[in-house]
């Protein structure tokens, strides 16, 4: 595999880095969404978040990569179980963050027949597709407002349900496939549906850096890693691997971290004050900011934690007001203002 | 006689050549012809010998595009064998795009995720596979408008932008570079790569920033690709660092053409807006281009002898070029006690694109060119494709009633069942029942273009104007759920123009109406016929256009833009018929206080529905066009055409 930018090298853009370290400690977060500007290393960022998560632990030959643990196993690690009274060989792997190239046709995303083995053996076998592959990790469109509607709907339904259900040519599959769902557009290309909107946990934009002295760094940095990808990658190793201890840490403290009642009932507020529809936001709203506080250590949910996901959280959940000029986020800003003072 | 843009286009053809995938590629904008010929011929020439080149139709689809099952081979070898797409076949090579501005955003960004990974993803018909795909694209925009680009998503990731237009056929010389210069450079320009260190081109790097910044150009992608382009000219010079003029080279190249505003001036800081072009307080260099200089500074906008040399290609009295052998050039000829960044945007000034000063002078222009600065890039044509029936899987049927054999979903119906189905001493190789007849499913969207043609004459007209703002966004904040989209001809003064094409994006939209202008006589027949030509184009894209006009109904000014009421009022209504014969779906509301029958009757002239709303804000004015638009849709809509054959 060639080596990618790290993720501790890309300059600014903290709310983006933040969102996407939330879902690595939390994946029920229930995924990002990243508009914005040309250039501003979207791409890179996911990439690199890949490269810096903690290894998993994984069946052993499994398809979908199941947790030996895992009380939801698919099929085949349940025969097994069956057959062995319960122990699987198991694995450290890397954590599957998984593609979806622009252009990929509906087979190879669901999974289809297995067309290697019919053609050769004359079986019938399925052949998991990148949903299958995305189980327990993330899969990322670039351009997702470029996807074809039956792809998106393919893709929202399987988000909700963390199962793949698999009825085509003959074949009866369902597997579990419970992924963070990473998208990335620019909205000049196109607006996304509301209902695809909503399905993403935070929602981030990122503009180009305006200052010159980050303009410079972003450029330079770029540089130096094309030039020497392997000195440069060494160079932040040890950055990236304090992130990757970080991640792992809240990951250990997340069940553990208070949610007191008056952090639920500011989340409450919040959400009455921007007229959010449906509970979705509120629930995202403690689950980001329970993951912020693990993340940084802390043993409950403060204001401060609310206070600095509340827009990422929020921003693509209210009711469009066309003739409101400002933007969703100064008015989750505004909303944060008067109940969280 | 050496034509100094031709030169130019040369030198950006000897850079790419010695580093093609670090460069991304070259928008070249040219008509077919042989100065474009000559100029591809050149370049190919400086590449390796049996360097890859494919061209790729802007309308090319996946399947040849990315690659995918190879359907022959795989029949005849048994096993599923993957063939590869031009961009996989293009490794190492060259991809040509002519036509660039009329290829989608969808190819485009298959393109670029390429140029960004330099490898392919395919994840199609049951083959999953990554090819090496180290291309570099040339892309030829033939657009007429300059609003016609190629997507701005492919334009970002191609480094250089040259234009060949207008230059004589007659005058192609060849370039100072051969093969065998561009090789040593290609080989001198990787050991260096590997050795500089980062303060070889930190000066520059800051360099290009400053002036990537003067010039509004955003995106960090140019300042990157401009970097790189100053280590190939550094190599195809021989030198073994970046000196400044290849820092200068590269912004001129790459950046230049970007530019999305006027650097100001380069020495007084303080009077950007200053009329007088500074030639006294210009250092002594500078003044061998006194025409760019005059174009960089922004005169008046009154002033209509300076927006003329505006229109006039700075770039074709620009002296400054790229030959390298001229002592002129050289670095002695430049100031040493002046920053990098100054020298560099001195460079870049002969460069700036033909139309951006009449673009800054021009009010209504400048406000968008305000916008795209924010959002880095010009305000790009952003396409889509006409949305006539999209795949929707694949169903099994009969192909002979109409819909396209999916040949490959039927095979792998089939597959399974060949071992059962095979007699003995049957010689066919793949067994086919009807059964296994796969089609492709296609479902005809019947989405509704919303066409408000907008009165923005006169007194009352202020107000209502701003109502149809509110509307337009309002129905387009409901629109793209159904994914519709709306339009917006305002008329006003003499003429009619289509503010807002046809779009479902709110963000352009909002941009597009803050500009609005209003007030003058009523050009109605302008307007209704502008409407209708919009309508008809929008026709023609397969969707089904719905026009709503707001209007008084009280015509002043006529087709041929002469003022007189009987005449204006009696064109309206041979506009109105038009409508009519052609079977536009059309709403007309009255807006005026009391409502006068000339509205009245131009509704039943154009066979629209007529809703008297003089109080109408943008809310009723929404919901009121929201029940048109299903009525429409009840009418028109086609729903579910399935067994529709692809296009």
């Amino acid at each position: 595999m060639s080596l990618v930018f790290p993720f501790s090298a890309i300059v600014g853009q903290d709310e983006m880095k933040r969102a996407l370290l939330l879902c690595a400690v939390d994946p029920r977060i229930g995924g990002v969404l990243v508009l914005g500007d040309r250039g501003t290393g979207k791409s890179t960022a996911v990439r690199a978040l890949a490269a810096l998560l903690p290894p998993m632990n994984a069946v052993v030959g499994c398809p979908y990569g199941c947790d030996p643990k895992t009380a939801n196993p698919c099929e085949q690690c349940r025969a097994h179980r069956a057959a062995r009274s319960g122990l699987l060989k198991s694995a450290k792997i890397p954590v599957p963050v998984v593609d979806l190239p622009l252009g990929a046709t509906e087979d190879r995303v669901v999974g289809a027949l297995d067309l290697e083995r019919a053609l050769t053996k004359g079986e019938k076998a399925f052949e998991p597709g990148l949903l299958g592959r995305a189980n327990r990790g993330f899969l990322y469109i670039d351009e997702v407002n470029l996807l074809e509607d039956h792809l998106v709907d393919v893709l929202l339904d399987v988000a909700a349900s963390g199962e793949n259900v698999v009825e085509r040519e003959g074949i009866s599959v369902r597997h579990p496939a419970r992924f963070v769902l990473i998208g990335s557009g620019n909205p000049e290309e196109g607006e996304l549906r509301p209902q695809l909107l909503d399905r993403f946990g935070l929602s981030v934009e990122v503009r180009t850096p305006t200052e010159l002295k980050s303009r410079v760094e972003v450029v330079r940095r770029r540089d130096a890693f094309e030039r020497d990808p392997a000195g440069f990658v060494e160079q932040w190793r040890k950055a990236d691997a304090k992130v990757r201890r970080q991640i792992d840490a809240g990951r250990n403290q997340l069940e553990s971290v208070q949610v007191p009642d008056s952090a639920l009932e500011q989340g409450a507020r919040l959400c009455i004050a921007l007229g959010t529809d449906g509970l979705r936001g509120e629930l995202t709203l403690l689950r980001t900011a329970r993951a912020l506080a693990a993340f940084e250590g802390a043993s409950q949910v403060e204001d401060s934690h609310l206070k600095r996901i509340a827009v990422s959280a929020l921003r693509h959940r209210l009711r469009r007001n066309p003739l409101d000029e400002s933007g969703s986020d100064i008015r989750v800003e505004r909303a944060m203002s008067e109940v969280l003072a | 006689m050496i034509d100094p843009r031709w030169q130019q286009a040369l030198g950006a053809a000897a850079l790419l050549a010695v580093n093609p995938p670090g460069l991304g590629g070259v928008v070249v904008r040219a008509a077919p012809g042989p100065v474009r010929d000559a100029w591809l011929e050149a370049l190919t020439a400086l590449l390796e010998p049996g360097t890859p080149i494919r061209r790729i139709p802007p309308q090319v689809p996946d399947s040849r595009l990315l690659g995918g099952l190879d359907l022959t081979a795989t029949l005849h070898a048994g096993r599923p064998v993957a063939e590869r797409g031009l961009l996989a076949e293009a490794d190492g090579g060259l991809v040509v795009v002519p036509m660039a501005e009329r290829m989608s955003t969808g190819t485009a960004s298959r393109l670029a995720a390429v140029l960004d990974t330099g490898e392919v993803r395919v994840e199609r018909e049951g083959i999953a596979t990554c090819w090496p795909a180290r291309i570099a694209v040339i892309a030829f925009d033939e657009g007429l408008e300059s609003e016609d680009r190629p997507p701005q998503v492919l334009m970002d990731r191609l480094g250089l932008w040259i234009d060949l237009e207008g230059i004589s056929p007659r005058h192609l010389d060849e370039g100072p570079w051969d093969a065998s210069a561009v090789a040593q450079a290609r080989a001198a320009q990787a050991s260096f790569e590997a050795q500089a260190s980062d303060e070889d081109v930190s000066d520059a790097i800051e360099a290009l920033c400053r002036v990537a910044d003067a010039i509004g150009v955003d995106s960090p992608r140019p300042v990157i690709a401009a970097v790189r382009a100053a280590r190939a000219g550094a190599a195809l010079e021989g030198r073994s660092s970046v000196a400044e003029d290849d820092v200068a080279l590269a912004a001129r190249l790459i950046l230049g053409p970007r530019a999305t505003r006027i650097p100001p001036p380069a020495e007084s800081s303080e009077s950007t807006e200053s009329p007088e072009p500074e030639e006294s307080s210009r250092p002594p260099e500078s003044s061998e281009s006194p025409e760019s200089s005059e174009a960089a500074s922004p005169p008046p906008a009154s002033d209509p002898s300076q927006s003329e040399l505006s229109e006039s290609d700075p770039s074709e009295s620009d002296p400054t070029n790229i030959d390298p052998n001229d002592p002129e050039q050289t670095p002695d000829s430049i100031d040493d006690g002046k920053p990098l960044a100054e020298v560099v945007l001195e460079a870049v000034r002969s460069a700036l694109p033909p139309g951006l000063l009449a673009q800054a002078t021009d009010p209504r222009q400048m406000r968008s060119g305000a916008a795209a600065q924010q959002r880095s890039g010009r305000v790009g044509a952003v396409r889509t494709d006409p949305r006539r029936g999209r795949p929707d899987g694949t169903v099994r049927g009969d192909p002979r009633r109409g819909p396209r054999l999916d040949l490959v979903a039927t095979l792998r119906a089939a597959v399974p069942w060949q071992r059962l189905r095979r007699r003995p001493g049957s010689q066919t190789l793949v067994e086919v029942r009807t059964d296994d007849f796969r089609v492709v499913r296609r479902v005809q969207r019947a989405t509704t273009t919303t066409i408000f043609v907008v009165d923005a004459s006169g007194s009352s007209a202020l107000n209502r104007l701003a109502e149809a703002k509110g509307a337009v966004e309002l129905l387009l904040a409901e629109c793209y759920v159904r994914r519709d989209r709306v339009a917006l001809v305002a008329f006003h003064g003499q003429n009619a123009e289509l503010v807002l094409p046809p779009t479902r994006s709110l963000v352009r939209a909002r941009r597009s109406l803050a500009g609005l202008p209003g007030g003058g006589g009523t050009p109605l027949a302008a307007g209704l016929d502008v409407g209708g030509a919009v309508a008809d184009t929008v026709r023609r894209q397969g969707d089904s256009p719905l026009l709503v006009v707001l209007t008084d109904g009280r015509a002043n000014i006529g087709r041929d833009r002469q003022p007189g009421r009987p005449r204006a009022e009696a064109d309206a209504l041979l506009a109105a018929q038009n409508w009519r014969a052609e079977g536009y779906a059309a709403l007309l509301v009255d807006t005026s206080p009391r409502s006068h029958p000339a509205a009245q009757a131009l509704a039943q002239a154009m066979g629209a529905r007529f809703l008297p709303l003089p109080y109408a804000d943008s809310s009723v004015l929404s919901s009121a066009v929201k029940a048109a638009v299903s009525g429409t849709q009840g009418a028109e809509r086609n729903r579910d055409a399935r067994g529709q054959v692809r296009a």
